[in-house]
């Protein structure tokens, strides 16, 4: 009976301490823009570049520009590791990511053209580079 | 200042030396009614942005190979993008 109990406790335990070791792993991926980042976004201060990376449409403020560098930064790592990872340079990876992440932006937002212009997006599909899948 | 102190010297007849003064001055007043027509030279920024196309090596058929990696990669960072 205690041991069957015990066992019981173990197991749970371990179950336990899974779903945190799981949590985790899985928080990341889950994580969500931070509300400033999503109000420069929605307000078109910031949009997204051919290459990849954030841009700031317009001057800027100083805290915009620290908090899209750090983005960038932030991008450009993972942009790194990913490109090493496939075989791929960074920037064939970053511009690979470029389309996507222009592809995705919401109506409203911002986006780089392949003339270097910035658009806002519509309901249309955007005006990406003719290589983007 | 200069053509007219040496033109007092020439004799009145001397038309060629007329001539050429008054070309030179006529020349000169055009030069300065454009100028001042036209107010100063001015240089505008060009308003698009200057874009150096670094991109352009970059292969459709990579882009392709990369396309499903790189749309997991902005799922999975979705806070940066």
């Amino acid at each position: 009976m205690a041991k069957t109990e015990r066992k019981w406790t173990r197991s749970a335990l371990m179950s336990a301490m899974a779903a945190v070791a799981l949590g985790a792993v899985a928080s990341p991926a889950m994580a969500q823009r931070d509300p400033a980042y999503e109000k420069a976004r929605a307000s078109g201060q910031v949009g997204e570049k051919t290459d990849g990376y954030l841009g700031i449409v317009g001057a800027g403020s100083s805290e915009l520009r620290a908090m899209v560098d750090d983005i960038n930064i932030r991008r450009r790592a993972v942009y790194a590791d990913k490109a090493k990872a496939a075989n791929a340079t960074l920037q064939e990876y970053a511009f690979t990511a470029g389309c996507l992440a222009i592809a995705r932006t919401d109506i409203g937002e911002k986006y780089q053209a392949p003339s270097g212009e910035w658009k806002t997006r519509t309901s249309a599909a955007p005006d990406r580079d003719s290589r983007c899948p | 200042m200069m053509h007219a102190r040496s033109n007092d010297r020439l004799p009145p007849n001397r038309l060629p030396g007329f001539l050429f003064r008054h070309s030179a001055v006529t020349n000169g007043m055009l030069a300065l009614s454009a100028m001042s027509l036209g107010g100063c030279i001015s240089v505008n920024a060009p308003e698009k942005p200057i874009v150096i196309e670094l991109n352009i090596n970059i292969t459709q058929e990579v882009i392709y190979r990369l396309a499903e990696d790189a749309g997991n990669t902005i799922k999975e960072n979705s806070d940066i993008f």
